[in-house]
Formats: C-alpha cells, sequence, structure tokens
C-alpha cells in the first residue's frame, strides 16, 4: 500500500482532545494510535524527573502511555477514542 | 451473568483459541478471556474496524481463520478482560477479572494458560524517550491500526522481528532509515536448514528480505544501537558494530530517525502459571523461566494446562498446535480419560524452526554491556544500573532483596520490563551464571487495579460497634 492509499483512508471520523487540544480520531483506533498520527508520541512526565515518557510497548503491559481519562488512569494504546473523548498527560507526581 | 464452567482458558492467540475449540468440541462448557476485544493475541491481532479496506497480510488472514472457527464452535468468548489474580479453592479454581465495566469472579473445574511472551528490550542510554517502540509492540500497533509507527524509523533487534516490522512498515508507507541487527548474515545461514524444512516461512522471509532490497533499505549486519539523542522526543541515534557476543565496539555513526523500534527477544509471560502454584525453571532455549509441561500441556497441578509461547517460545504455529493437544487433553480429563488420544498434530519441523528462531533472538552476553551505570533499568521507578548495583554491592543478592532496597519492579508495569535484566545484573555482579537468579514471588494484582473496582459500598453506620468493656 503507497502513502497515497493511506492518506485516501485518512477520514476523520471524530473529534477528541488531549491536553486541551483537539485532534482528529478514527472509529475504532486507540488514543495512542491517533495521537501518533498527529506526530504526538509525548504522553507524560517520567516518575519524579524532568524528563518524558510515551507508548513503548503498545501492548497496554508497560503503563508509560498511561493518561487521566474519566477520573481514572487508563493505558492510552488500550483506549478507543470517541466523539468528544478528553484526555490529560499525567504530571510527574502522579502514580 | 454465568459464572461457572467446565474449563476457562487465559488468552485467546493461536494457543489458547486453539485449545478452547478443541474443548468445546469435545463437548466441554469453555469460557476463553483475553485482554483484546476480539481473539488473535499479538500475532493475529484484529484490524482495527477503521481500517477494514487495508489489505489483508497472511498474518491477519490467519487471525481471521481463527476467529471464524472460535465464532463456529460453542466457545464463550470475554474480550477486555484481564485476569488479576487466580486461586484455587478445594477443586474449583477461582479467576479474578477486571472488565471494562468493573470485576468479576469465574470459576472453573479446569484452567488452562495461554498467556503467550512479552518483549525483552536491554536497557540502553535514551531508551525511555518518546519515539522509541518495542519492536514487539510496532507489529501490534502495525497489525491492528496499519499505520506506520513514525515517520523516518529505525528498526533495530535480534531475530526475524526486526526483518518483518521493517517491510511492513515500508508496506504501510513508512520511511525505513536503516535495519541494524546484533545477528550476523552467518547466523542466519545457521538457520537454513530449519528454514528450508518450513518452505511457507522461508518463503517469506526471503520476500521481505527482497523487498528491503529493493527498496534500497541500509541492513547493518552485527550492529546494535548504544544510544539515543533527544530530551522530550527522539531526534537521532547511535548505531555501532558490535562482537559476534553482541558487545558494542568501535566508533560510532549518527543516524537522525523520529522512531526508533528495538526488541531484543521474547519472554514467556509465566506470571499467572507462577501464581496459580507452578514452579518455574530457567530454559534458555525456550526463551528464559517457564513451568514445564507434558507434551498435552499437562502441568504438575491436576487440571492445570499451559500451551503455546507462555511454555517456551516456538512460534504461532507449534503454539495452535500445542493448544489443541492440551484443550483435548482438559476435556478427556475432566471425563476421567487419559490425555492420550492418538493421531493429533505435531509438527516437528515447526518446532524445530521455532527453536532457532528463538536462539537467533536470544540476547548474547555482550549485550549487557550496553547498559551503561547511568541508563534508567526501571522505567516506572526511574532508577539507574549505579543506583541497583550499589544495592547488589551493599548485599542484596535475590530480586527480592533488590525491590525492597530500591523499590525496582514495585511499579505501576510490575517488573514485567526491568526484572528481568535487574536479576542478570546480579548474576553478573555475582559471576554466576544465567538463570541462576530466579524471579521474584509473583503476588496479585497482575495489573494495576482501580480501589473503586474492587472496593464494596457501605456505610460507617453498618459497621458492627462491639459493647465498650466493662469499667
Amino acid at each position: 500500500m503507497s502513502q497515497t492509499d493511506l492518506q485516501a483512508g485518512d477520514g476523520a471520523d471524530l473529534r477528541f482532545s488531549f491536553d486541551g487540544r483537539t485532534y482528529e480520531g478514527r472509529k475504532g483506533e486507540t488514543l495512542a494510535a491517533a495521537l501518533l498520527r498527529a506526530g504526538v508520541v509525548t504522553l507524560g512526565a517520567a516518575p519524579g524527573g524532568d524528563t518524558k515518557r510515551g507508548a513503548f510497548c503498545w501492548m497496554g503491559w508497560c503503563q508509560e502511555c498511561r493518561v487521566w481519562h474519566d477520573g481514572q488512569m487508563v493505558e492510552a494504546c488500550r483506549l478507543i477514542v470517541s466523539e468528544g473523548l478528553e484526555a490529560q498527560s499525567r504530571g510527574n507526581g502522579d502514580a | 451473568m454465568r459464572s461457572s464452567w467446565d474449563i476457562a482458558v487465559l488468552g485467546a492467540g493461536p494457543a489458547g483459541g486453539a485449545a478452547a475449540r478443541i474443548a468445546a468440541d469435545d463437548g466441554a462448557d469453555v469460557l476463553l478471556l483475553d485482554e483484546q476485544r476480539r481473539p488473535g493475541g499479538q500475532v493475529w491481532r484484529v484490524k482495527s474496524a477503521a481500517r477494514h479496506f487495508a489489505s489483508d497480510s497472511p498474518e491477519t488472514r490467519a487471525g481471521d481463520a481463527h476467529r471464524a472457527a472460535l465464532e463456529q464452535s460453542k466457545v464463550t468468548f470475554r474480550g477486555e478482560t484481564r485476569l488479576w489474580h487466580i486461586e484455587r479453592k478445594k477443586d474449583i479454581w477461582v479467576l479474578h477479572v477486571l472488565t471494562l465495566s468493573g470485576t468479576a469472579i469465574y470459576n472453573a473445574r479446569a484452567v488452562i494458560l495461554a498467556p503467550g511472551a512479552r518483549e525483552f528490550v536491554q536497557p540502553f542510554p535514551g531508551w525511555t524517550v518518546p519515539g522509541v517502540f518495542g519492536l514487539a509492540g510496532v507489529t501490534a500497533l502495525i497489525k491492528s491500526q496499519q499505520i506506520p509507527p513514525g515517520r523516518r524509523c529505525v528498526v533495530a533487534g535480534s531475530g526475524p522481528l526486526a526483518i518483518y516490522a521493517a517491510a511492513e512498515i515500508l508496506r504501510l508507507g513508512g520511511e525505513i532509515a536503516a535495519i541494524v541487527t546484533p545477528n550476523s548474515r552467518a547466523d542466519w545461514l545457521w538457520c537454513l536448514p530449519a528454514l528450508l524444512a518450513n518452505p511457507f516461512l522461508a518463503k517469506r522471509g526471503a520476500e521481505w528480505i527482497a523487498q528491503l532490497k529493493r527498496a534500497g533499505m541500509p541492513i547493518f549486519w552485527r550492529h546494535l544501537v548504544t544510544r539515543t539523542k533527544g530530551n522530550e522526543v527522539l531526534s537521532a541515534l547511535h548505531v555501532s558494530r558490535c562482537t559476534s557476543e553482541w558487545a558494542p565496539t568501535g566508533a560510532a555513526t549518527e543516524i537522525p530517525a523520529d522512531t526508533l523500534c528495538i526488541g531484543n527477544g521474547l519472554l514467556p509471560n509465566s506470571e499467572i502459571a507462577a501464581l496459580a502454584g507452578l514452579e518455574l525453571h530457567y530454559d534458555a532455549d525456550c526463551g528464559g523461566w517457564i513451568a514445564p509441561v507434558g507434551p498435552h500441556g499437562q502441568t504438575v497441578i491436576p487440571g492445570l494446562y499451559l500451551c503455546g509461547d507462555g511454555a517456551g517460545i516456538r512460534g504461532a504455529t507449534v503454539a495452535s498446535e500445542q493448544g489443541e493437544r492440551a484443550g483435548m487433553a482438559a476435556a478427556r480429563w475432566l471425563k476421567g480419560a487419559p490425555a492420550s488420544s492418538g493421531s493429533q498434530r505435531r509438527s516437528h519441523r515447526a518446532e524445530w524452526l521455532g527453536l532457532a528462531m528463538t536462539g537467533l533472538s536470544r540476547p548474547r552476553r555482550g549485550l549487557d554491556s550496553l547498559t551503561t551505570p547511568e541508563t534508567i533499568v526501571c522505567r516506572c521507578e526511574n532508577l539507574t544500573r549505579a543506583t541497583l548495583e550499589a544495592e547488589i554491592d551493599a548485599g542484596a543478592a535475590s530480586v527480592e532483596a533488590l525491590k525492597s532496597a530500591t523499590r525496582c519492579g514495585m511499579g505501576p508495569c510490575g517488573g514485567r520490563y526491568c526484572l528481568t535484566s535487574a536479576a542478570r545484573l546480579i548474576e553478573m555482579r555475582q559471576g554466576a551464571a544465567p538463570g541462576t537468579v530466579s524471579p521474584p514471588t509473583t503476588r496479585p494484582p497482575l495489573f494495576p487495579l482501580p480501589v473503586a473496582a474492587i472496593g464494596t459500598e457501605f456505610d460507617y453506620d453498618d459497621l458492627p460497634i462491639p459493647a465498650p468493656a466493662p469499667l
């Protein structure tokens, strides 16, 4: 498949927000994948440090991609985006 | 909702799916659980609904056949369900699971574990920077979302996965800056007999390499990625030659890239087996710590079976055959019949190839030197090799001791991504052989669990208050 094919199927199905910015998502894709397509790979702060972290294992195990959603910490690589979904990155003091 | 079953199967990949189907065909009431929404496991992940128009790979087609067979069977499948605890009460297995809507408890007379594998990544400077991804994880992303993992990617790692991932990234329109593998062409030649015995898979591999060659992709044989550059996101990485034992050597070449996909082979997921009461032993040829099983996946605990990569890394074909044998054995055990049942599929050629590929991927001793003293080993707790070694030198001789001294492995990932390296650090510091420092005791919950999911509602007024003691 060529790059053009990818873009041809790129129709935005929905909109969601991450850290207050709006992004376009496709039905059925995960939050981490939708952000990756938008070029966003930094999803939170490293514990106690001043460095950043993002999705790593893409299987829901390493917990590096966890974000705040609906009052809970969830794995962005498992959370399916939906219209109007809101998520926030975690700070370095968050669990 | 129904909660008691003859057989519960944990994991719906090639092994678990086959086990569930065969047991149900033999008349057992079977519950099949998986973390993902649809069966398939990591290797046969389903494409996301938004990507249905994307062209099918052989992996997608194998997965679709697997899902269709399960749908036609009498198996009850529950997806997006995670096991966080397993215990045995009298003769019944009690499974504690976390679902999207809360928790549930299922009971089963027999349990078949098909927990699959996870990836090992040797810690190296800058492996925590966003844009550095696990290689196996990227293949999962490719299969489900059908998108390349970045704009300009370097694919690095041992074994067939690096070649496969690079070919898939190209197919999806991504740019490959380089393929970096510690294997040499000679390592692959050693596997040629096993490959030729499995012509379909050998052809697939040859096609990937041809595709990469046609596209003019540079393949760095006997090389390693030694460090990354970039703070908030990846900007470049360093590549060096390595010895036959995979120790980096010589000057580094800098390659600009926004994405690095890196992996050093697979590790059997052994946590559930350990929590269920099985003892683990070290088997380097099978990928690490595993619970021993018989030819039908039977374990030392009656009614508990283990199959697939979780019983030793041998790949999807073997996993599926093991699953069939375990499913049949469990169904027969419930009826009081012996496990052996005549003709069953068992491909020794596929086992040969699976073990050859595991051997190709398995980290060699020199890889340890990628982890410099300042390198973060435990990602969750931000602990460096130097911090861990200071505690080892102060007397922490087991993973348990290292955990209690430093919190290594006590963060949200549950030690899945650091304790293999931590055990190696202890072994090296003590001059001991690989596999002499065992994994720590597995304790529930196996995954981070919201307190609300297991808490019950109560009223303070309902708390029993004992009568005050007489004055």
